[in-house]
């Protein structure tokens, strides 16, 4: 029987050379006289080991990285794929430390299986929500998601069983669920991980959310930067409507849901929930006011649940394993398990998933291993360009929704961007405003034009020219941005220009006296 | 990538027969003629509007609000270097400038030669191999100068 090689078919592993790392592999057993099968797996998220190339011994899997494809003639000589000792050995693959002291609950599967493997996917457990989801009535279903304390993952917390319940209870001739895919947040990459690694557990969370509310039709909105999950999603998608996952008649039992991918085009506001609707109904992206809600007047007009991936992932386990199962994790109101991304500066940077309530620290320490600079911490940045940076004094902030919101910052989406203390935070703070600037959707006044008046603040700052002047009218600024804003765009901008500002005060002032 | 050889109205067309009945179809039919003509030429917007039932306005607006949209020729490889904060924190900044000298162009150009354009991007999803180039389909992880010229040369 050949000797099966996993080695990530994952856009990280890949943008590290895995795909040459693959085709090497074949030559050296080819040149070895050994029969092999190359898997692509996804990836782990232990992206720091990328690639990493695993292999099959005696039923458990036993892994070596980071391999490049210079190492891969040294690695057969020293008896790959077999044990062998190797300097890029790291031994079982359940026993590496930074996988194994995670929780994983949405991304248990990935790695592990083959990605577009239905068989797979169901051998993992998969598709076991929606079976129940199908014996179950809307309401039951619903109530399950409600109990389980699920909030919604792309940031805004809102709770999941809520938002559904008020698409379930508005009457209409035709509802829909919506996939938000639009990950743009910079620090973040655990719905493209997801959307890789097992495309089927989102496509079967959203079914279960279609038989939930009574929506017959979706979409996934994917940004247009994530190639590789628009192909995994397309072909997961086909194979799904092949085992009447999807179409006309789910699992037999008389529900239609329909799934469709769309392609934004680079706009960062469509990750908003209202101006990804527009997007979907094939407009600008222009923010629209609420109410309505969109679970009342949507896509269309019609009742829509918006859900980020992760959201949609986790219902697939809240059903399969219960919601009592999925409460016991998490702190607080914060419930299940939160999806950290540690990314920047950082030595063992990665996709972290851990019940809410560790410390920011910890997580920084512990999983990361400290900067890859070598250099120490300076700040770190929490929930993407719109979130706070935070200083030293704040990284033992347990990362729960509440506790992030009390000292002014926020979890979003949980990305976790690390700089050494090199970082100047007065660039940071005016590159917040410059993305303000390229990616306000232009519709609030305070958000389209205030950004282009904070780059231009900052940049007099900078020279020096009256400085605390200067300060005092970015704080207006601020005030008026966070005030005058119809979304998180406008109104979180200054986040990150006010923590800068507040923690570094230093970097504010090195153009005095120049 | 682009192939400036076909008939932009029979593109067109074929978008229209595609995409007309589409719920919100403009998006995909933009992409869709943006992926065989390399880009929206401007006289293509009223035959678009037409078939899909919008004003011209509407059309050009959709095209002009969107990053990924262009209504001139474009390179026949598009580089997207990540200016987004995890980027930065691993010198993406002294990047952009290498890139930008590199190729003698700035973000939104595009060589004479018509090989390259150059376009920022706000994040990969590559975040903890910072920093992240895109050159076509395939993202790169780590790329300093160096190896950003062994890309371009390999390209």
């Amino acid at each position: 029987m050949a000797i099966r090689i996993f080695i990530p078919g994952d856009t990280t592993a890949c943008a590290l050379d895995a795909d040459a790392v693959a085709v090497e592999m074949l030559l050296q057993a080819r040149r070895a006289g050994l029969e092999v099968e190359v898997v692509r797996n996804g990836s782990r998220g232990a992206f720091w080991l990328e690639p990493m190339v695993e292999v099959e011994v005696d039923g458990e899997r036993i892994a070596f990285g980071p391999v490049t494809p210079h190492d891969v003639a040294g690695l057969f000589e020293a008896g790959f794929p077999g044990l062998c000792e190797h300097e890029l050995y790291l031994g079982k693959t359940a026993e590496i430390d930074w996988l194994k002291r995670q929780d994983r609950l949405t991304f248990n599967r990935a790695g592990v299986t083959e990605p577009l493997s239905l068989d797979d996917y169901k051998k993992s457990g998969g598709y076991a929500g929606l079976a129940k989801a199908v014996e179950m009535t809307p309401r039951d279903i619903v109530e399950a998601v409600t109990e389980s304390g699920l909030r919604g993952r792309g940031g805004a917390a809102f709770p999941t069983g809520i938002k559904w319940r008020t698409v379930l209870e508005t009457e209409a001739d035709q509802k829909y669920v919506t996939g938000n895919a639009d990950e743009g947040d910079s620090g973040t990459f655990a719905d493209r991980l997801l959307m890789e690694a097992d495309p089927f557990q989102l496509i079967e969370g959203m079914t279960i959310c279609a038989m939930a509310v009574g929506a017959t039709e979706g979409y996934i909105y994917l940004r247009s930067e994530y190639p590789r999950a628009l192909h995994a999603l397309n072909t997961a998608i086909a194979t799904a409507e092949d085992a009447n996952l999807l179409g006309d008649d789910i699992c037999g039992g008389g529900r239609a849901f329909n799934l469709e991918v769309r392609v934004g085009a680079g706009a960062y506001i469509c990750g908003e929930e209202t101006s990804m609707l527009e997007s979907l109904e094939g407009k600008r992206g222009l923010v629209r006011f609420k109410p309505p809600l969109p679970a009342i007047e949507g896509l269309f007009g019609k009742p829509t649940v918006v859900n980020n991936v992760l959201t949609l992932a986790a219902v697939t386990t809240v059903l399969a394993k219960g919601a009592e199962h999925y409460r016991k994790y998490g702190s607080g109101r914060s419930r299940g398990t939160l999806t950290v991304q540690l990314s920047g500066n950082i030595r063992r940077g990665g996709l972290v998933e851990i019940p809410f309530g560790a410390k920011l620290r910890d997580l920084i320490e512990g999983f990361g291993g400290g900067t890859a600079s070598g250099r120490p911490v300076g700040a770190i940045q929490v929930g993407g360009p719109l979130g706070a940076y935070l200083p030293e004094s704040q990284w033992d902030t347990p990362l729960d929704y509440e506790a992030f919101a009390e000292v002014g910052a926020m979890l979003g989406h949980g990305g976790i961007v690390v700089f050494d203390d090199s970082v100047d935070m007065l660039e940071q703070a005016r590159f917040a405003m410059e993305f303000c600037a390229v990616e306000s959707c232009g519709k609030c006044t305070p958000c389209r034009i205030g950004s282009v008046r904070g780059v231009e603040i900052m940049d007099k700052i900078r020279d020096g020219e009256q400085i605390e002047a200067n300060l005092a009218l970015l704080e207006e600024l601020c005030e008026t941005l966070d005030a005058g804003s119809l979304c998180a765009m406008g109104g979180l901008t200054p986040m990150p220009v006010r923590s800068a500002v507040k923690h570094f005060p230093r970097d504010f002032q090195r153009g005095a006296g120049s | 990538m682009s192939a400036p050889s076909e008939n932009p109205a029979a593109v067109v067309t074929c978008a229209l027969q595609k995409f007309a009945d589409t719920p919100g179809g403009l998006l995909p039919l933009l992409h869709d003629v943006q992926a065989s003509l390399g880009h929206i030429p401007k006289d293509c917007v009223a035959a678009i509007a037409g078939g899909m039932g919008l004003s011209r306005a509407e059309v050009h607006g959709v095209i002009s609000f969107y990053h990924d949209f262009h209504d001139q020729p474009r390179g026949r490889t598009t580089i997207h270097v990540c200016r987004a904060e995890a980027c930065q924190a691993m010198g993406s900044r002294a990047l952009e400038q290498h890139v930008k000298t590199r190729l003698g162009i700035d973000y939104g150009d595009t060589t004479r030669d018509m090989r390259y354009s150059l376009e920022p991007v706000y994040c990969l999803g590559n975040c903890s191999c910072s920093p992240s180039v895109r050159i076509g389909d395939e993202v790169y992880a780590r790329v300093d100068a160096e190896r950003f010229d062994e890309l371009l040369a390999r390209s």
